[in-house]
């Protein structure tokens, strides 16, 4: 009897992740289906505590439910109160922590399922499937979390990193199937394939750069994904499969539409990388000379425009300048000047990330325009001014194919009559290549930290 | 061979259920506006802390002796929560920030 009910429980859990996903792709309705299939989450666990039976499982002991109740207790604690706290410009490396923590929970469930499975060679795949891949997740988000903290800025690159990466990869393999088929249980044995698994996931991330590692996030979840399905089949379990398989393939579809973004494609992003083809831009030739501009001037330029652009980058982020650029938003409109936000697909650090900043800091969801909509509008533009962003308006993207971001879709700034661009020195941006736009003649610089540029902006307009 | 295709007859329900549930994960989010990628992803992240419910069973499955299996389960228990717990909460953090005002 309690069988039939966890069944219905898993059912209802199961379809509840797919109503939730579903409603998570319409703005309107996102927050609901997150709520509901978190609401599905929670009956599928309970029922799972109470309703799961098995062959010889007669009793509950009360030292396991004491450690289950415990280890949920901790888990939501600490999670709750970690995703409550951290700031919303470190969410992509939250994020990565999570993940990394559902891997490690799938490789401890392949570790101990290990002994149960001697002389099962279908199980046994099953087991080492998705204990190796949710150890290959973990130590994998680890390092992506290292590399998007700043903990490990530069990608650290062996030489002939694809070659021994890829025989890595496939001795893993070897080792993998010489277990199953020798029906060994030997523990020493599973805990090297656990070791080797771990390292592969270090150096599967290692080599690729910071910019990247929003795609490399995502894959990193699908896997996760795919561990946890691996489970479900183990345990013939409906609700692990179809949360699993979910995750795995909508996590897929998700990294292409954001390597797509970028106009890369996931091999180039996981075998190539910036740094080794940025050598060959560096030849191209500068031409024209920069141009300064003062915070009263810029003041006055904006002051008298009916049109003006904002184009936020992730330095706008890091600077914490989301909520004076609002506020600057709403003194101009106060003025009558026509305020927008221009959204490049991947501004910020993950597709979307900029919204979610700008929204913090109580921006009009309708105010963020995305790039095909915007570029549009920028031959009626007065005034675009790009904070902290730079690869997502560099020109090369459109002229130079010699450019490693050749081809990639930029916000058209340059059609605007005046382009004011704030930042910080001349460096260069994420890519690490050069940006003609500076030495445009309609493009005045403006240097200093976004936040306190823009202070002081928002001070000099005030006294207009 | 005999073997193989004795396995995908046996689990074949199981075959058909995952191809399903592979186009029903591509279709479920197929068109969504790239505002929402990041949120989606999170949740999506907290969906897959699913597999907390495999290292339930696997705590109700061992041996309440084993203190080794006992101690793995406990801190594999910990880690789905959190996986589940945090994903949630942080996607909710996150979608709140998009509603009207």
């Amino acid at each position: 009897m309690t069988q039939y009910i966890l069944e219905i429980a898993y059912l209802i859990a199961s379809i509840t992740f797919i109503i939730g996903l579903k409603m998570m792709s319409n703005p309107k309705k996102a927050r609901q289906g997150n709520l509901i299939a978190a609401a599905g989450m929670t009956i599928a666990i309970i029922g799972t505590i109470f309703l799961y039976t098995k062959e010889g499982l007669t009793s509950r002991d009360s030292i396991k439910m004491i450690l289950i109740f415990g280890g949920i207790a901790a888990g939501t604690i600490i999670g709750w109160l970690t995703a409550k706290k951290v700031q919303m410009t470190k969410m992509p490396e939250l994020v990565s922590m999570f993940n990394g923590m559902g891997g490690a929970c799938a490789a401890l469930i392949g570790l101990m399922e290990f002994h149960h499975s001697v002389g099962q060679p279908s199980t046994m795949i099953t087991v080492l499937a998705g204990m190796i891949i949710g150890s290959v997740s973990f130590s994998g988000s680890i390092i992506a979390y290292l590399k998007l903290n700043g903990a490990m800025a530069k990608p650290i690159r062996l030489p002939k990193y694809n070659i021994i990466n890829t025989i890595v990869m496939f001795a893993l393999f070897a080792f993998a199937a010489y277990v199953v088929a020798s029906g060994t249980d030997s523990s020493v044995l599973l805990y090297l394939l656990f070791a080797a698994a771990l390292f592969y996931g270090i150096l599967f991330v290692i080599p690729i750069g910071g910019a990247d590692m929003p795609v490399v996030i995502s894959l990193l979840n699908s896997f996760t994904g795919l561990a946890a399905a691996f489970g479900g089949f183990l345990y013939d379990n409906k609700v692990m499969l179809t949360g699993g398989i979910l995750v795995g393939s909508a996590g897929t579809l998700l990294t292409i539409v954001m390597c797509k973004a970028m106009n890369r494609s996931l091999f180039s992003v996981i075998f190539g990388s910036f740094g080794s083809t940025a050598a060959a831009a560096d030849g191209a030739d500068v031409a024209g000379s920069i141009k300064d501009i003062s915070t009263t001037d810029v003041a006055v330029l904006m002051n008298y425009s009916k049109r003006v652009v904002i184009v936020p980058g992730y330095g706008l982020a890091v600077a914490q300048a989301q909520h004076i650029i609002h506020e600057l938003e709403l003194l101009l409109e106060e003025r009558g000047v026509e305020v927008k936000y221009a959204i490049h697909p991947v501004a910020g650090r993950m597709p979307g990330h900029m919204n979610v900043l700008l929204a913090e800091s109580n921006v009009d969801y309708g105010k963020m325009v995305e790039m095909e909509e915007i570029n549009a509008e920028f031959e009626q533009t007065d005034v675009v001014l790009v904070v902290g962003a730079n690869d997502v308006v560099n020109p090369a993207a459109k002229t130079d194919p010699s450019s490693p971001i050749y081809g990639m879709p930029i916000l058209d700034v340059e059609k605007a009559k005046h382009i004011i661009v704030n930042k910080r020195s001349m460096s260069a941006g994420y890519a690490g290549i050069e940006n003609l736009l500076f030495y445009n003649p309609k493009t005045s610089m403006f240097f200093g930290d976004a936040k306190k540029a823009l202070t002081d902006l928002v001070a000099e307009l005030k006294t207009m | 061979m005999e073997q193989i295709l004795s396995f995908i007859s046996t689990h074949r329900e199981m075959i058909y259920f995952i191809i399903l549930a592979v186009f029903v994960g591509v279709e479920v989010i197929g068109h969504v506006p790239s505002v929402l990628h990041t949120p989606l992803m999170s949740g999506a992240n907290a969906i897959h802390g699913v597999v907390v419910v495999g290292a339930i069973i696997v705590m109700l499955d061992t041996d309440a002796s084993n203190y080794v299996s006992l101690t793995l389960g406990t801190v594999a228990v910990i880690l789905g929560t959190l996986n589940v717990v945090g994903g949630f909460v942080v996607t909710d953090r996150m979608l709140d920030m998009f509603k009207k005002k």
